[in-house]
Formats: C-alpha cells, structure tokens, sequence
C-alpha cells in the first residue's frame, strides 16, 4: 500500500439528516428531531421535565408552568416553558440548574397554595402527577397559612364524571381535550382569576361520548369517575395490557382489577390506532363483566325450564342434539351463528368444529347488519393509511355511534387539514361537521348517488389529489345491504387504487370472518341460516355469543328463525332473549377472564389479557369447542389457548406471522395480511315504487343501546336515549300530529307505537328511529328480503 | 329570560357578516344581549352560541371572563363607587357609606325597586377627581354625599333619561357598516382583496 493511494480514497459521503437539530441537555450533547419541543426532546435524552398541562396528543398551551427550565438560545440563560417551544440548532438546555429548580419548587408551592391536600381520601393518591411531582421537584414546605378556597364537593358534570374543583390545578386538559380531540366543547372555563373553575352550561351537561378520558388525563383527583369513584386506591390495582372489544376499533387497555375484580380500564397509548384515547362504553363496560346476572353454571331446557347442571351433562346433551341433528337432516342442517364477540382463539375453535368436525357449510359471525365478507378481501387500509389519505370516503354507519375512536382518528384528519372527507349518508353523522362534502342520498339509491357525485368536477379533481381510502359499513339496518355493496363496488370501478377500511361493528367480526366464521362452499349466510331456520329446515341452531333477536334488524324473522330451529345451543355470557330459547346454554367466559388475540377492523392482531378469574365455571368458547369435538370423535389438538394460536398461524391465510412470539415483542400488536375472499358479485337493489306519502326508514345504532353489556352495565344502561320516531322538522306539518305524541309507524307487515320527535339532521321524506332502544322494537318494521322499508305515520 | 328578539337577531346578523368569522362576533353579541335584557340571560347565550356556532359552554367562559357582562339582574342604574387608592383617600370609603344608607342596599345588591345596583369598583382612572363613580359607565366627579343625593333623585325622577341610558346599552347610536367596508365572511387566509381601510396608500416616491 501506497501513501498516494490512501490519498486517492473518497472521503465517505457525509449525510447531513435535515431533520436532525443539536442541543446540550443537561451537559449531554443530544440529537433532536426538528419541531420536538423542549420538554419532548429532554425526555428522549433521558431528562424528565415536571409538567402537568404538556400531553403528548394535544396542543401545548403553558397553562402551569410547572415545565419551566433554564434555555440558552445564545442570548444567555433564560427560564422557558419547555412544553411551548421547540428545540433550535445549538440550544443549551438545564433541567436541573439551580434556577430551573427554584422555578419549579415556585410553582409547586404556587399550586399547593389553594389545593386541599386531601390526598388521603383522594382517589388519585398514589398514581397523582401533583402529589409526585410535589415530592421530586416541591420545595417540601409552604410559606402560604391562609384558609384555602373551598367549593361544593363534588358536582357531576355529567352522569359519569364528577368534579371537585377546589383540587383544580386549571391545566386545561380536560377542556383542552373535550374541544381538540373529541369536539365537545361542553366544559370550559368560567370567570377569571382565583375564581377560575371548570364548568358546564346550566342544564347542558358534559355529555361527551369521551368523557372518561378527562378523568384519565385530569393531572390531579378534580375529576374522578363515578364507576371508580372510592373503588380502590391504586396501590391495590394490578393491571395487564388488554385489548378491548366492545367493537372492532381495538383500542389498547390497561385492565385493572383488585381482590379479582375488575374495577377500571385505563386507555393505553398505541400510536397506530387510539392515541390513548378510549370511548366511555368501552371504558365502562367493565361493569357488565362483573355483574350479578352472569351466567356460572351450563343449563338445559326441562319440563321446568332452564335448569342448572353439569358441564358433563350439558356436553352429552349438546353432542346427542349435533348427532340427532345430522341424523335427521344431514350436518349442513346445522348451522353456527356467531364468533364476533369472542377472541381469534374461540372463533377458530368453532370455526373448526363447524367446518371440520361437524361438516357444515352454514357458518356467519354476522347478523344481517354487515356487509358480504368480500369486503375483507379488498385492498384494506390501516386506520393510520385512512387518516393520513387525501381523501376519506365514507359510506358508513355513523362512526361517532359505532366505532367512537375511529370517529376521534378520522376528525382529527379531517380538522387538521391532512384529509378531506366527502360522506354519503342517508342522515347526518357525528362526522358531517367535520365532512368537506356530504351527499344524502334516500337509501336504496346510494349507487347513484355516489356516480353522479363521482362525475362532478370538483370531487374529480380532489380524488385525484392523492390516496383514498373508503370507510365501508351499514348506515341502515332498515335496507338489505345490496345498496350499499352496490354504492362501494361503483365507487372501487371508479378508483380502483382505493383503499378500504371495513367499518364493520362487534368486536372481533374481522378476526372471527378471517379466521373461519363464515360460509363455506354453497353455505349459507346469515340471512340465508335466519331464513331455512324458519322455514324448519335448521335441526341444530348453534349460537356462539350472537343474539339474533336482539341484533338481527328483521325481528319478525329472527323470532321466526328460533322458533323453527329445531334444536337450539347457546354459549353465552347472560340470559339474553335468544339463549332464554336454547335447549342447552354454556356459560362464556367473559372479556378478561380469558387469554387470547383479538383482530380489529384493519386487521391488527393484538393480545388479550386474562386478568380475573372465571365467573362461575365459565369457560372460554374455544374450550367449549375443543371439548365438543373431542366427544365427537376429533381431536382438535388444543390443550391450551396457545396451541390454538399457533393453529390459527399454522393454518389462516395471512395470519403466518401473527404468533404469540411476534405478539409479545410488538407493541402494536401485528397487522395480519388480507386472506382470500370470494370476490363480490354486484347486487341489483330492486326498488318498489316509491309512495310520496311515506317516509323511507333509517335505522341506525346509537351508541348506547339495549345491547345486552349495556344493559347490565349501570352506569352505561341510563344513558341510552330511548326509542322515537324522528322527522325533519318541515315534515312534521305532514303527519298531523305534534312533536312528543304517540304516533303509529307502519308497514304492510307490522305496526309500531312510538313518540315523534323532530331532528334536523334528518333528511325529508326520510323517517329515522335509534336501533334496540327502550319501547317499541323498530325490527318489527324490518325485512330482510326488502331492499328498503317505507313506512307510513299517522297519528293514533 | 328571553332570547335576542326578531329585531336584534337582524342586528347579529349584521355584526356576525362584520367579521371573517362569527366566532369572533360573540363579545358584540353580549353586549347586544345585555342592551335588550339589562343583564345576560342564559336563553341568550344559548341562542348567541347558535348565531356564532359555538356551544353554549363557550359563550359563557367568554362572558364570564369579563366583570362588565351581569348574568343575574342589574338595576336601570348600575352605580360604581371607587375604592382605589386616591378616591379612598378623597372619601370613597365614606361615600360608599353614604349611599348604602342612601339607597337602603349594602354594596353589591340591587334596590327592591329594580333602579339601582351598588357595587365597588377598582382604579376608574381618574384619580384627579376623586372621589369617583359611575352610573352605567358614565362619570361623575368629586362626589360628595350631597352631589350624590342629587344625582339618585335626578336618575329616580328621569332627569337624566337622555344622557344616561338605561344598563346595558353600550351606545344609544348604532354603528353601521356597510357591507363593502366589512370584512365579510372571508377569513384572513383566503382573502384575495384586502378590505378598503386596510388598503394602504402608496407613500409617494
Ligand atoms: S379538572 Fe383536572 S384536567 Fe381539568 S383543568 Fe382541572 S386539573 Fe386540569
Ligand atoms: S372505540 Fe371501540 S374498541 Fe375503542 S374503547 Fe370504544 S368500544 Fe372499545
Ligand atoms: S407543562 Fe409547560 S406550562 Fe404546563
């Protein structure tokens, strides 16, 4: 080697990363992103600043100045509020300077000066970011003796948050999030100075869908929610990182419990789907869990009615029905209903028993309120891909009543400017405030609709902006789902690089479909099983968590269904108005009394935590399978809920790598692939004639509703609006009748009472009535063979 | 009480089409409240949330910041007394005294009559005249017991119906705009023309 030839070697490019900003935290040269704030940039480094108001999903308001800390711009030290600004090229930052600190002790001092310290019967003691910052960066004493500032203790700012305002520290982050993040602005502050205080307007309560999440958030014990409210002290809790499926979003959970009960659910921030955040049924639902009308024994059907008894008797009785049954009618007279409110585990394990052991073809975890599973099959999107693309196309139920953090990700888009959203609706949603264009259409005529709107110019152009991605769901249970199919199947011939986002609603639906909950070769779908079923051709009905009465939106037919089902098996968590029917019940175990994975909308494959024991001898529903099969002579191979998940990776189209050894090292759980789906044939929507004088239907969920987890959640049950009939005010003068009367809604098939009610998110010539409400059953109106329901009111 | 009247909806409408956008017409849409009421009642700032597109939450912690908004009733006359550091050297403090006993009300109530609210005031600015007051923000100068005397039985007996008007009117006369020198409803970032009395005129070479 020569020294000329060393020479000659071309110094190694130097990539100068523009996004790369130098600071000195705390002496330590550190690289920061460009536009991290102070505080964030400092937590990287391993420096944490105090803070109270700082969170990391809103924006910064420096409402404490707790985050306070000495910064040389050049211009000498300074103290700056390290939440407000973000870090330039050659910072010098000091967190722990001895002027950082008097600053910090300062504010500490300043905002105990009027705080009760009443820690000891605070329920925030022992988890309160004021009581432990007063102990790591508070001066240890007060010069302040004055009386404190007392208030009425406590006020409900809505029937499930409560708030002592006397423990306020005025971060403004509960009404920071109630305006950014859920758009409730239903708690602000009133007045000023000492008399500062959170409050809502007289008779207009914090009604939030979200408002859980002020109480989680809330830095001190001000907000406490009623379901914990003296529950436990946190020191008492232990917790586990769940997953929950109260529908199909999948938000990640902290599941906490005491003396094995479950007592709260806290959100757990995972960046891909809820940002922390959670909805108040998800939240709350905890309740239902624990209640006292839990299922604990299996039951079968005497001369007397349900009657408690073994498992192994329960098991002998339900083989001999499977067996009666396929002596009688062959196994494809036998059909599965189900799967969606289990994890990927119990689907799978009933998905095999149906398929594999039984031999039967009639498999659905849909209702009739989905949508044909080829929707799965489609290009999907994340719900990050959704909220990130030009634009967001919705064809969906309304998302703030079905799937609430959806709701939250999608107008965080939309009022952040990285999205447009052009909706089509058949009323307006939680999300039309925030649409950039809304197209109602009367249902049934939502395939037109969305081409001539297609057509328009202006809605070319913007689709031709970048990504789509549409949001495809059931905004109408009272209209088949040949609109609907028919509407996204015209939208994907017009943008076949569309990306689709299944807004489809029970918890686990996409991983129960995708794992084996659906038809096989010449099956039946859910209608198609509701129908033979009441045509007598069903000699084994099995429902696996489903409540067709309840759920399904045609009620004549579903009470039909169970009525001509000649044999009946239910596994269950409660006595609902379908297993009341069965001849055989098996408890479930319920959410968090069993392990397992559950898969969201986008196909995200996350854990679930087993963090209390059993109700009774509940088991979980992929045990009731294993064992079912093993009487009818296969073993399926599952000894624990391991095995089954190793089954599901073995053997599931797009789910090889979603294994427990994958799960636990991913944080976010891990996207599964799109299996194979048979392709959707497009659907004719045979309209009959349209009567001027009747009001085409709209039924649609509400968030809070009869459901059965609802209903035996006490503090959710309350907050279901009840049953109406709601009009366009200008259509009111029709109907003859006044707003609150009684009024007669019907159809050729069936005639319902229900009070009338105005709402102008209605459209006219449309009627819309709240899906599984308290009072007259609207699935009375319903056909499932009918593309639409027109409905005649008059007065009584 | 009421919401704003068929009237003063007309006169929101057109303090709303002053502003890029009507959020920003929520502290004029009190006032106007306040003028039609006397004190600003909760129906109208339900209904101001609604002509604004704010909820009714957000009008309040508006209102509620400012002491001039009242949200229970205020007399006709909202008398102010100055406690500030030169009228209480000059007798505030006695004048206050005077009338409460006047008036027959402590500080910070109204007569059974519906005339007069009383109420402490801070530094009013102008501390050369103390000791000072303020009927419905109108001044009165080195009062004296007497001087305040006069003054109740003048507003008592309508003397004084022309120059102060009755709480809550801000301004007898209105200020129109037309609508060419508004803004309009077109927000800052997608003006194309900026409104005449924001034309500058070009300095001369
Ligand atoms: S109630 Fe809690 S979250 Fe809301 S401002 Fe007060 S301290 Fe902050
Ligand atoms: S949005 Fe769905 S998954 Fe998330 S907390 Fe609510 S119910 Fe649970
Ligand atoms: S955290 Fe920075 S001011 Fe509150």
């Amino acid at each position: 080697m020569t020294t000329t030839e060393s020479n000659e070697v071309e110094p190694a490019e130097v990539i100068v990363d523009p996004n790369a900003v130098s600071v000195t935290i705390n002496g330590k040269q550190f690289t920061a992103r460009k536009g991290d704030l102070i505080i964030k940039a400092a937590e990287n480094a391993g420096a944490y600043i105090p803070h109270f108001c700082y969170h990391d999903r809103m924006s910064s308001v420096g409402m404490c100045r707790m985050c306070l800390v000495e910064v040389d711009t050049g211009r000498g030290p300074q103290l700056m509020p390290s939440c407000m600004f973000p870090v330039s090229p050659g910072m010098v930052v000091e967190t722990e300077s001895p002027a950082s600190k008097a600053a910090q002790e300062g504010i500490i001092e300043l905002l105990l000066a009027n705080h009760p310290l009443d820690c000891p019967v605070c329920d925030k003691g022992g988890e309160c970011p004021l009581q432990d910052q007063s102990f790591s960066h508070g001066p240890g004493e007060s010069r302040y003796i004055e009386e404190k500032r007392h208030y009425e203790k406590p006020i409900a700012i809505s029937e499930l948050v409560l708030l002592d305002r006397e423990r306020c520290i005025l971060c403004d982050r509960c009404t920071r999030f109630a305006d950014e993040v859920a758009g409730d602005a239903l708690i602000q502050f009133t007045s000023r100075g000492n008399t500062t205080q959170v409050t809502t307007f007289p008779d207009e309560p914090f009604s939030s869908y979200f408002s859980g999440n002020t109480v989680q958030i809330c830095p001190v014990g001000a907000l406490t929610a009623k379901p914990y409210r003296f529950k436990a002290r946190p020191w008492d809790l232990q917790e586990a990182e769940s997953t929950c499926t109260t529908c199909s979003v999948g938000c990640r959970t902290a599941v906490q419990s005491s003396r094995d009960e479950l007592l709260r659910y806290q959100g757990v921030d995972s960046d891909p789907v809820n940002w922390g955040w959670l909805c108040d049924k998800g939240r709350f639902s905890f309740e239902g869990v624990n209640s006292d009308d839990r299922l604990t024994t299996p039951l079968v059907r005497t001369a007397n009615g349900h009657e408690p008894t073994s498992w192994n008797s329960a098991n002998a009785a339900a083989v001999r029905m499977i067996t009666d049954a396929i002596a009688a009618g062959g196994a494809s007279s036998i059909a599965v209903l189900g799967g969606a409110r289990g994890s990927n585990e119990d689907a799978f394990a009933w998905a095999r028993l149906a398929h594999d052991v039984i031999g039967t073809p009639n498999v659905s975890a849909q209702l009739g309120d989905g949508l044909p599973v080829g929707v799965l099959g489609m290009n999907r999107a994340t719900i990050d891909q959704a909220s990130s693309a030009a634009t967001i196309i919705l064809l969906a139920p309304d998302l703030k009543e079905e799937l609430p953090v959806l709701y939250l990700r999608l107008r965080d888009a939309a009022v952040k400017n990285r999205s447009r959203i052009i909706e089509f609706a058949p009323k307006a949603t939680g999300l039309t405030r925030y649409a950039w264009r809304t197209v109602f259409y009367e249902p049934g005529t939502q395939a037109d609709v969305v081409s001539a709107t297609l057509a328009q110019p202006e809605i070319a152009a913007q689709l031709a902006k970048g990504e789509v991605v549409i949001v495809a769901g059931r905004a109408n249970l009272a209209e088949s789902s040949a609109g609907t199919t028919a509407a996204l199947l015209a939208l994907l011939a017009a943008l076949p690089e569309a990306k689709v986002l299944p807004a489809l609603r029970r918890g686990n639906v996409v991983g129960a479909i995708s794992v084996g909950m659906r038809r096989g070769k010449s099956g039946l779908d859910s209608t198609g099983i509701l129908n033979a079923a009441a045509a007598g051709k069903i000699e084994c009905l099995i429902l696996v968590g489903a409540d067709p009465i309840a759920d399904v939106p045609d009620a004549d037919l579903a009470r039909r269904a169970l009525a001509g089902a000649r044999r009946i098996i239910a596994v269950d968590t409660f006595i609902t108005d379908s297993s009341r029917l069965a001849d055989v019940v098996f408890p479930a175990a319920a959410y968090a009394e069993k392990a397992g994975t559950t898969t969201n909308i986008e196909g995200r494959v996350t854990t679930l935590a087993h963090k209390v024991t059993v109700t009774g001898t509940s088991r979980p529903d992929w045990m009731v399978a294993a064992e079912l099969a093993q009487l009818l002579g296969t073993d399926l191979g599952f000894g624990s809920v391991l095995d089954v998940t190793a089954a599901i990776a073995a053997a599931v189209d797009g789910f090889e790598a979603v294994t427990a050894e994958a799960l636990e090292s991913a944080a976010n759980g891990v996207l599964a692939g799109v299996g194979s789906f048979d392709a959707i044939a497009t659907p004719t929507v045979a309209l009959g004639d349209r009567n001027s004088y009747n009001f085409r239907l709209v039924v649609s969920r509400k968030l809070y509703d009869q459901a059965v987890g609802t209903t035996h959640s006490p503090s959710l049950a309350k907050l279901a609006p009840g049953g109406a009939v709601f009009v366009h005010p200008l259509d009111i003068a029709r109907i003859g009748s006044a707003v609150g009367a009684d009024v007669k809604v019907s159809t050729p098939k069936a005639t319902i009472v229900l009070s009338l009610a105005t709402d102008d998110s209605v459209q006219r010539g449309t009627a819309w009535v709240p899906f599984n409400q308290s009072g007259a059953n609207v699935g009375e109106l319903i056909d499932a063979a009918a593309a639409v329901t027109d409905v005649r009111i008059e007065s009584l | 009480m009421s919401r704003l009247t068929e009237d003063n909806v007309r006169v929101a409408h057109e303090i709303i089409s002053r502003y890029p956008r009507p959020r920003s017409a929520t502290i004029p849409l009190l006032h106007l409240a306040q003028q039609q009421d006397g004190y600003v009642t909760n129906d109208a700032i339900r209904h101001i949330g609604e002509l604004v597109g704010a909820t009714s939450a957000e009008v309040l912690g508006t209102a509620t910041f400012y002491e001039m908004f009242k949200f229970e009733p205020v007399g006709k006359y909202l008398v102010n007394i100055c406690r500030t550091m030169s009228c209480a050297l000059m007798g505030g403090e006695e004048l206050m005294h005077h009338a409460e006993h006047r008036l027959g009300i402590k500080a910070g109530s109204t007569t059974p009559d519906g005339m007069f609210t009383l109420e402490h005031a801070e530094c009013q600015a102008a501390c050369t005249e103390a000791p000072t007051l303020q009927v419905n923000y109108r001044y009165r100068f080195r009062v004296t017991p007497e001087t305040f005397d006069a003054l109740i039985d003048d507003l008592a007996a309508g003397r004084l119906d022309s120059e102060i008007p009755a709480h809550g009117t801000v301004a007898r006369i209105r200020q129109h705009i037309p609508a060419e020198r508004g803004v309009g409803a077109v927000p800052p970032e997608d003006a194309t023309n900026a409104p005449s009395w924001m034309t500058v005129a070009e300095a001369p070479k």
